[in-house]
């Protein structure tokens, strides 16, 4: 197979504009004789359908919560980027594809980051319009702030509630071509599997939640825009139904995985509290502006920390990288929380914490201050706690966030397979080995509102009058095919929850193919993890009935679906034998612990092609640098 | 701490549900209520009976998925709190609780805990909106919004959808949630030229669900998560009779 990305021709700053005059377009009135079905309802999902509905297309769109307003892109608290220079320093659209380049520490296409970093500025313009409640200034002028250790500010925000407004704003739009009847949603309805007839895409089948019924959906061609896979971890900070299902039955249909090795771990979550932790809580990084970093100089010292003297408190990021302290990158800061915990010197229960120390910073600025920059974020910590921060030190720890791999996809955001497209972070596009805060929005909305709704024309224009229905023998295959699973899964009556899997899953993978790996960790992953596959389709256990609402079935087929990608997370890691963002393996880092890339070997996109059982065949998309000049990064 | 509950147990919409009493043992005062029900729901399994059904997502309060009586409180006896935010630091050991699904008409219930809040969507769908295409939007900055709108339409867009101003409010009344997002966009120079034609289309569509009416008993803004105030439902009715005096009727209604 050859992987062609379908870069166009040209220079940087031409290529979309040349790309949009080329392709083919669907005349108007022809293009309501096309239907698109969009799985997923996220900032992705609900822009596209949105943006295509408007265009005129028939749009069937499906989600898993009882509304597209809860998708998980509701939760994002920091902002979203764009490169349109309001604060007059210095930014550009150039910029923004240099740093977000260098951010994913080269590892991503420079045609796919020059574009969103174009049409970064239209997204902030179109949510704006749509009443999105962005932070102000005084003179009624939109505000920005710097984020994630970017030297401009070019961080949109509304409050630390940036994705919900966001989201809320593409959930209206899509309404309105609810209420217009060119889209038809479907909540509460899963997508197991994707139809293929003659190598083309040509609709999905999908299980009501509430009914337990399996259909069929036929269309000209299927969008995922269903988000990432970070809960193969169980514990993450994503919501808990997040999955890779949809991305997975995909895949097994014979497109391509890119970069699963590439999960980001954000250092700024609270801690778990005990075995019953269900999901982890990100607390946003802008604490880190304040706030200082430290353990206690001897492991085992169990003093409450006012009673630690200064002299008996190692600030370790400040002690090792003077210049950047407490705000070296995500993957630096997480990295060394677990280092000084893995030597015993980890605070509360358990021993997986640091403390994050606002005591100077109120000494400094006044609790007023500190409360009017954080007042709501110390709230949160306390309602979760039971702790406050004004008297006590936070404690922190890094947590899983953010998965930048996903299905492979063109310049067009086309799947290998033809009329496949994938959106959003279910795709592997933008940030390379390490995403930069603030840019996943960015990239769904762009994704959703400016590229996909271009490129599928392309695409549906030299596939006019093809009318495929669900009568097809694909799509009876499938169903029953997907019946079968289900059934399956049924009747094992096993001894053992779904969650108890999950957990044990997720354990594996966070200490094999988690913060740092190394081959012999994921060998020892490679061998556990389909043991532990075999003895959940032998010993789980979903009770009651698959003809109605049944929440154990639904995690059982996400758990199953997070088994085989797992391992092939392991397997990524270990054939890539560098270091990158946030891919670590231990035997390959600098003499300051830095991760150190090996361009030589390692510029491509590990695309994993599926093979017979769990075996898979390697592709590799070499990624070409003709812009953006290669180096290693320090922070010291 | 260990906790008797009693939990509504409902196996459909059209089955009869009814208080099942589970003890709860060995209870963290470090859990969510939400992890607490899922203790329950592991011992539940391994006891092979089938877990308690109830909606979730983020479990960090943002997403609204979540929701129940405890106690007779819409989630729970906290102010400003999603019930996924609510930790069994605020029970004490040998409490009672009892947990239920909202109660409105306009709520069926699915199973157990979880019900049918689609016309809150309908709502939505009837004119929450700002018409805008894709691609049509001028330069952001172009439309300068006073900071102190911008803050008040903020206050109004936090509404998370979770239904509890319904289920607490004794008409199960959807007057908080519909205008808040009438407020939110009605504050901002965005929304006005739908402004009064968006809320005689939503409060049309609120009237045909099977929602009651206001009469001002304002728990609604007692219980609701986000603290969103009743000044908003003020406000809507202004709105909503000026639109009448201009003449402005639901398309619907001819
Ligand atoms: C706590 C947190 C904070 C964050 N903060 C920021 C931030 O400040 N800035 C930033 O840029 N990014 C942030 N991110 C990342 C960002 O929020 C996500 O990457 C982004 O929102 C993903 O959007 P999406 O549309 O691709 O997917 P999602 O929003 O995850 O949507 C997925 C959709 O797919 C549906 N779906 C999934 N599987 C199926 C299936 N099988 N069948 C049917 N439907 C399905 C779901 O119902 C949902 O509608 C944050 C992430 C987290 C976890
Ligand atoms: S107004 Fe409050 S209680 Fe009602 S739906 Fe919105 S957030 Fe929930
Ligand atoms: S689960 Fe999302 S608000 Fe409670």
């Amino acid at each position: 197979m050859k992987l062609d990305a379908k870069i166009p021709e040209g220079p940087i700053e031409k290529k979309w504009d040349e790309h949009r005059f080329h392709m083919k377009l669907v005349n108007p009135a022809n293009k309501r004789k096309f239907n698109v079905i969009v799985v997923g309802t996220g900032l992705a999902g609900a822009s596209a359908a949105a943006t295509m509905a408007e265009l005129g297309y028939n749009v069937k769109a499906f989600c898993y919560q009882d509304s597209a307003r809860r998708a998980h892109s509701i939760a994002a608290q920091g902002g979203i980027n764009a490169a349109k220079n309001y604060q007059n320093d210095g930014d550009s659209v150039y910029r923004l594809f240099y740093d977000t380049v260098k951010g994913g520490d080269y590892r991503s296409r420079e045609a796919n980051v020059y574009r969103l970093a174009q049409v970064s500025v239209n997204i902030i313009d179109q949510c704006a319009a749509q009443g999105v409640p962005f932070a102000r200034e005084y003179g009624g002028m939109l505000d920005n702030r710097s984020f994630g250790g970017a030297q401009v500010s070019r961080t949109f925000y509304a409050r630390g509630q940036t994705g919900q407004q966001l989201l809320l704003g593409a959930y209206q739009a899509l309404s309105r071509q609810i209420h217009t009847g060119k889209v038809k949603m479907y909540p509460r309805t899963e997508m197991l599997d994707v139809v293929l007839v003659d190598g083309h895409a040509k609709g999905v089948v999908v299980r009501d939640l509430v009914t337990g019924e399996v259909s069929s959906h036929a269309g000209d061609a299927v969008v995922l825009a269903t988000g990432g896979y970070g809960n193969v971890f169980f514990l993450s900070t994503n919501a808990k139904g997040c999955n890779v299902t949809a991305a997975w039955r995909a895949h097994r249909r014979g497109a391509l995985f890119a970069n699963p090795c590439y999960t980001q771990i954000h250092p700024t979550c609270i801690p778990v509290s005990g075995d019953h932790q269900s999901k982890l809580t990100l607390m946003s990084e802008s604490l880190r502006n304040d706030g200082r970093i430290w353990v206690p100089k001897k492991g085992g010292d169990n003093r409450p920390p006012g009673q630690i003297p200064e002299q008996d408190r190692d600030y370790y990021l400040e002690r090792r990288y003077p210049s950047f302290g407490n705000l070296v990158p995500r993957d630096v800061a997480s990295r060394n929380a677990k280092a000084v915990c893995d030597e015993g010197r980890g605070v509360g229960p358990g021993g997986l914490g640091v403390y994050l120390d606002f005591a100077d910073a109120i000494g400094r600025l006044g609790q007023d201050t500190v409360s009017a920059k954080y007042g709501n974020l110390f709230h949160m910590y306390e309602k979760i706690t039971g702790e406050n921060p004004y008297q006590v030190p936070m404690r922190i720890y890094p947590a899983v966030h953010y998965t930048m791999g996903g299905l492979w996809v063109d310049y067009n955001l086309m799947t290998n397979i033809p009329g496949l497209y994938a959106i959003g972070e279910a795709n592997f596009s933008d940030h390379g080995a390490n995403r930069l805060g603030a840019s996943a929005l960015m990239q769904g909305l762009a994704d959703g509102y400016f590229v996909l709704p271009y490129t599928i024309g392309n695409y549906l224009a030299q596939h006019m009058g093809e009318d495929v229905t669900t009568d097809d023998q694909a799509f009876k295959n499938v169903e029953a095919e997907v019946a079968g699973r289900v059934d399956r899964l049924m009747s094992i009556n096993g001894s053992r929850s779904v969650d108890s899997f999950h957990r044990e899953l997720g354990k594996l993978i966070w200490d094999y193919c988690g913060m740092a790996r190394n081959a012999e960790g994921l060998n020892t992953a490679l061998e556990k993890v389909p043991a532990l596959r075999e003895e959940f389709w032998n010993d789980v256990r979903v009770l009651g009935s698959a003809e109605n609402v049944n929440q154990s079935l639904e995690k059982a087929g996400r758990v199953a679906d997070f088994f085989e990608l797992g391992e092939l997370m392991c397997r990524d890691a270990l054939d890539r034998d560098e270091s990158c963002g946030g891919h670590f393996r231990e035997e390959h880092q600098t003499e300051e612990g830095e991760a150190l890339r090996d361009d030589e070997s390692f510029s491509f996109v590990s695309a994993w092609e599926k093979k017979e059982g769990t075996d898979w065949q390697l592709h590799k998309e070499h990624l070409e640098f003709e812009y953006v000049k290669l180096t290693q990064r320090s922070y010291k | 701490m260990d906790l008797t509950l009693h939990v509504w147990r409902q196996s459909g919409s059209n089955a009869d549900g009814r208080l099942v009493t589970y003890e709860a043992k060995d209870i963290s005062p470090d859990m969510s209520f939400l992890e607490m029900l899922d203790v329950v729901n592991e011992g539940l399994i391994e006891k092979g009976e089938e877990p308690i059904t109830f909606d979730h997502d983020c479990r960090e309060g943002i997403c609204g998925a979540c929701g129940m009586m405890i106690n007779g409180n819409a989630h729970g006896p906290q102010g400003g709190t999603t019930a996924c935010q609510l930790h069994m630091r605020s029970f004490k050991d040998g409490d009672s609780i009892t947990i239920e699904p909202w109660r409105a008409a306009a709520f069926p219930v699915l199973k157990d805990l979880m019900v049918d809040r689609s016309a809150f969507d309908r709502i939505i769908q009837a004119g929450g909106y700002v018409s805008v295409n894709t691609g049509s939007a001028p330069d952001a900055n172009e439309i300068p919004v006073p900071k102190a709108d911008a803050d008040v339409a903020f206050e109004a867009a936090a509404c998370i959808g979770c239904g509890a101003c319904v289920a607490q409010c004794p008409n199960s009344a959807a007057q908080l949630f519909t205008s808040a997002k009438v407020s939110h966009l009605g504050l901002l120079p965005q929304g006005q030229p739908e402004r009064y034609q968006r809320v005689v289309e939503m409060v049309a569509q609120m009237e045909s669900e099977s929602f009651g009416s206001c009469t001002n008993h304002r728990e609604c803004e007692a219980a609701c998560p986000k603290e969103i105030s009743t000044d908003f439902i003020a406000r809507m009715n202004r709105d909503y009779f000026a639109a009448l005096f201009k003449g402005k009727r639901p398309a619907s209604a001819g």
